[in-house]
């Protein structure tokens, strides 16, 4: 069996046709990067090859570098003896995914993607590959996501509830992506300023120089000495949760938006009071739909519950299998 | 059912006591009292016999939602909850019309599936499925499997229940007692005002817990403003005689008539109007002039879970109650009278020694001095410590700090390896929360105990990542895992077991903590355990 185009290495897919990693966890010669979340873009490579609407949010990650190369997406370019073209993966502002055209097929790689709809970014855009190679963070079929639109209605009412007894509503969301998400769903209802965290403050402001239409922002650790929150809406991260930061918003209701807040132990355990479901990946039936848009005759599933989706894949015709990325980062491979 | 859906929407996402207060109240002003009768019931933690068995209700879920078994099942195994787990699995029922209300959801449909066949309880649960909305699915799924936590206590639901009827939650309590039942009537009697029947029938007082004691005793002040006895490892029981009719009544509220012969029959001698409080133990009378011993729980249990009692049972594990406080005498309430004038009354109602209601003598003790050396006597004397209470105390509902204190004897402990785990329920329905531990036996592990708490909330998550990465077999939800961490366990008690297969069993084991310096090699022997075990 001749070996495939992309082998898991380095925690990310190495294509040794192109000589290049895609989303390498570990320091490489040349690097694809889909996004700039910190599970997918890492400091330390030579080279960086990623959207051109990326590189401000890559620079924001891994530093300002002249190594770094910006596409166009739809705009073929060669590596080695591969052609590879990135297109909107819809997940974040400047995410991608990966097709590589080369003798051993046409591979699509997702990075993370979603398809609903997002106001800070292109829609996902398909195109036929031989080979998908998909992640399934939320790769169970009890994950499926309402329209965001039912969503944002539930954090508008529970604001307004908040506002109702003046007590904070202090918003837990991932800094890059969920965060300006939210502010730009908002801003078709609102113009109030919300509060952020000083985690979130750069890619604000990366989002805004890109145009994007968002509420107006205040920073916590600007605010007067004093200043009561009371009715107000906070963003943070989830990891101020349970830290002193949050000190300063006595009686706050806290709310917590993520696809895992789709299963209720995950919500009550974390002792949040209210989960709003919604997430930049897709939910179940978006990566099976997906799978089958691609054309593919062959599915790989990385990232998350890839044994369930490939299994279920396989039982309807689409011969697909499950591979472990983190396993290359194990001294022992 | 759509107000109880509300409802429970409510209480769900806050975790704030008085927002669910406020909710509870909200709903019990304006429910109808044939629905809020239910509600009261489910909240107060009474639960409906379990009419769809899991494997019935994982296949029917397969079907349902046109996905494989398998993927149910891994999709149970992620989520915890099988009743969660399927209204997560199939798209909401489209709801044509109201949901019924809660009484009528009860009562005619989801009771009425006992007397239906397969077939037809299949093809009544689905179409709920397919009429009910997302909340209300959910709920539908609990409460045919018999299971629905809220999240509120039902000290809570008291509170509530009070401050809406606008009387003392004292009241609200003593009305509770006894077994709910949920009908329209009663609830509308619950909120009422208070009137003389909330003393009489069959109805016992609420019962009145002590808290452990965290200081030591000297810390109490003036040791003759207290009063001592021994903490009975038995069954605590309230024993109600009125209208030549007795109640023996267990504290979780269950009616224990017919089980204890010997104790209702000594009851019968008891004047109209009196309600002792207790600990049922099992006892051997070496002669009657002696007050003999207790014998221990385990002897005990062998009489909790037998509704008829036969001759020979009877003679093996003898039953009294050991009485330590009087609540009514001649029909009058004494729960605000002093402890002392209590029990002074209670000597002239149970002063028959060998009997099977006698008193449980006081410990006498003139310094607190003298009280630690009492205490380290307790497993020798077969009891778990001793009981402090003060001499002027009112007998007050639930547990109260400040008048009654639990003094316990150090338990047991040992180091364990963990062997297995398995997912918790409710709160920590995704995470790996239940475990077995084992001992060294020969040249293997043998388990022998199963803990579920103890440890904080960073150590559960980090034991559950191992636990997912160190996988080494799946029994249903159970995982064996690698023996490679050691555990401190601390248990009250042991006896032998022919049930297990280490041959023992212990009495509340639960985790001390994280031995991490400990390796496999260090954890104990069964021998270790078993030198335990009473002769």
């Amino acid at each position: 069996m001749p070996r495939d185009l992309l082998q898991p290495d380095a925690g990310g897919l190495y294509c040794a046709a192109g000589n290049f990693w895609i989303d390498p966890l570990k320091p490489v010669d040349r690097a694809v990067v889909t996004h700039a979340h910190a599970d997918h873009a890492r400091s330390g490579s030579e080279d960086y090859h990623t959207a051109v609407d990326n590189l401000p949010l890559l620079a924001a990650r891994i530093g300002e570098d002249d190594n770094t190369q910006g596409h166009e997406w739809n705009q073929p370019f060669e590596l080695g003896d591969t052609r590879v073209t990135l297109f909107p993966a819809g997940h974040i502002f400047g995410s991608s995914w990966v097709r590589i055209e080369s003798e051993q097929g046409t591979w699509g790689v997702s990075g993370d993607f979603k398809r609903a709809g997002d106001p800070t970014c292109a829609p996902f855009e398909p195109a036929e590959v031989d080979v998908w190679v998909t992640e399934c963070t939320f790769g169970l079929p009890v994950y499926r996501w309402d329209e965001p639109e039912r969503i944002i209605d539930e954090i508008e009412e529970w604001w307004r509830a908040c506002k109702a007894a003046a007590r904070p509503a202090v918003l837990f969301c991932y800094a890059l992506g969920k965060a300006q998400r939210i502010l730009a769903e908002l801003a078709a209802r609102t113009d109030e300023a919300v509060w952020i965290h000083g985690a979130m403050r750069p890619l604000v402001d990366a989002y805004r120089e890109a145009g994007i239409d968002m509420l107006p922002t205040r920073m916590v650790s600007e605010a007067e000495p004093g200043q009561r929150y009371g009715g107000q809406l906070v963003l943070a991260p989830p990891s101020a949760a349970g830290s002193t930061w949050m000190r300063r918003f006595p009686k706050h209701s806290a709310g917590f938006v993520s696809g895992w807040m789709r299963i209720r132990g995950n919500r009550r355990r974390r002792g949040y009071d209210r989960g709003f479901v919604m997430s930049d990946h897709a939910d179940w039936p978006a990566l099976i739909d997906t799978a089958r848009e691609m054309n593919a005759q062959r599915v790989v599933t990385i990232h998350g519950n890839g044994e369930a989706l490939a299994g279920f894949l396989n039982e309807n015709g689409v011969p697909a299998e499950s591979w472990d990325l983190r396993a290359s980062l194990r001294p022992s491979s | 059912m759509k107000r109880f859906a509300e409802l429970f929407e409510a209480l769900d996402r806050t975790t704030g006591t008085n927002a669910k207060l406020e909710a509870l109240g909200d709903y019990f002003r304006d429910a109808a009292p044939a629905d809020a009768a239910w509600a009261v019931y489910f909240l107060t933690g009474q639960r409906l016999k379990r009419l769809v068995g899991t494997r019935e209700l994982r296949q029917w879920t397969a079907e349902y939602s046109g996905l494989p078994l398998w993927l149910v099942e891994e999709s149970y195994e992620h989520v915890g909850d099988l009743a969660e787990t399927m209204a997560l699995l199939a798209p909401d029922g489209k709801a044509d019309s109201e949901p019924p209300p809660l009484h009528r959801l009860v009562e005619a449909v989801i009771r009425p599936m006992s007397e239906l066949d397969d077939t037809e309880r299949r093809e009544r649960v689905v179409s709920h499925w397919r009429s009910l909305p997302g909340t209300e699915r959910f709920l539908f799924n609990k409460l045919i499997t018999g299971a629905l936590r809220v999240g509120v206590s039902k000290r809570l639901v008291t509170r509530a229940l009070a401050s809406v009827a606008g009387v003392e939650p004292g009241i609200i309590a003593h009305r509770l007692m006894g077994g709910w039942q949920p009908t329209p009537n009663r609830f509308r009697a619950l909120l009422s005002e208070e009137t003389d029947d909330d003393r009489g029938g069959a109805t016992p007082y609420p019962f009145f817990l002590a808290s452990p004691l965290e200081s030591e005793p000297d810390s109490l002040g003036a040791p003759d403003q207290w009063h001592a006895e021994w903490k009975w490892d038995g069954i605590r029981a309230q024993l109600v005689r009125r209208d030549g009719e007795h109640f023996l009544w267990s504290r979780g509220e269950e009616l224990l008539n017919g089980r204890f012969p010997e104790i209702e029959q000594a009851a019968e001698e008891l004047p109209d109007g009196t309600v002792i409080d207790g600990e049922i133990m099992a006892w051997r009378d070496d002669d009657q002039a002696t007050d003999g011993g207790p014998l221990p729980f385990s002897v005990l249990q062998t009489r909790i879970g037998r509704k008829k009692v036969g001759a020979k049972t009877l003679a093996k594990a003898p039953a009294v109650l050991l009485a330590f406080d009087l609540l009514e005498d001649g029909g009058e309430d004494l729960r605000n009278a002093a402890l002392e004038d209590r029990l002074a009354r209670l000597q002239r109602h149970v002063l028959g020694r060998g009997g099977a209601i006698r008193p449980s003598a006081p410990v006498r003790f003139e310094d607190w001095s003298e009280l630690p050396e009492l205490r380290a006597s307790s497993r020798e004397r077969g009891v778990e410590g001793l009981m402090l209470k003060r001499v002027d105390s009112p007998y007050r509902v639930g547990r109260r700090r400040g008048d009654w204190w639990k003094w316990k004897v150090e338990p047991y402990t040992f180091d364990g390896v963990l062997l297995y785990a398995q997912p918790g329920h409710g709160k920590r329905s995704n995470l790996f929360t239940d475990y077995t531990f084992a001992v060294h036996s020969g040249s293997g592990l043998v388990p022998v105990a199963k803990a579920y708490s103890g440890l904080t909330n960073e150590e559960i998550s980090e034991l559950d990542r191992w636990i997912r990465s160190h996988t080494r077999e799946r029994f249903g939800p159970v995982r064996s895992v690698e023996p490679l961490h050691v555990f401190e366990l601390a248990f009250e008690g042991i006896a032998r077991s022919s049930r297990h297969k280490s041959g023992i069993a212990l009495r509340f084991p639960r985790i001390h903590r994280w031995r991490r310096d400990l390796g496999v090699d260090d954890a104990d022997r069964l021998e270790d355990l078993e030198r335990l075990l009473p002769d």
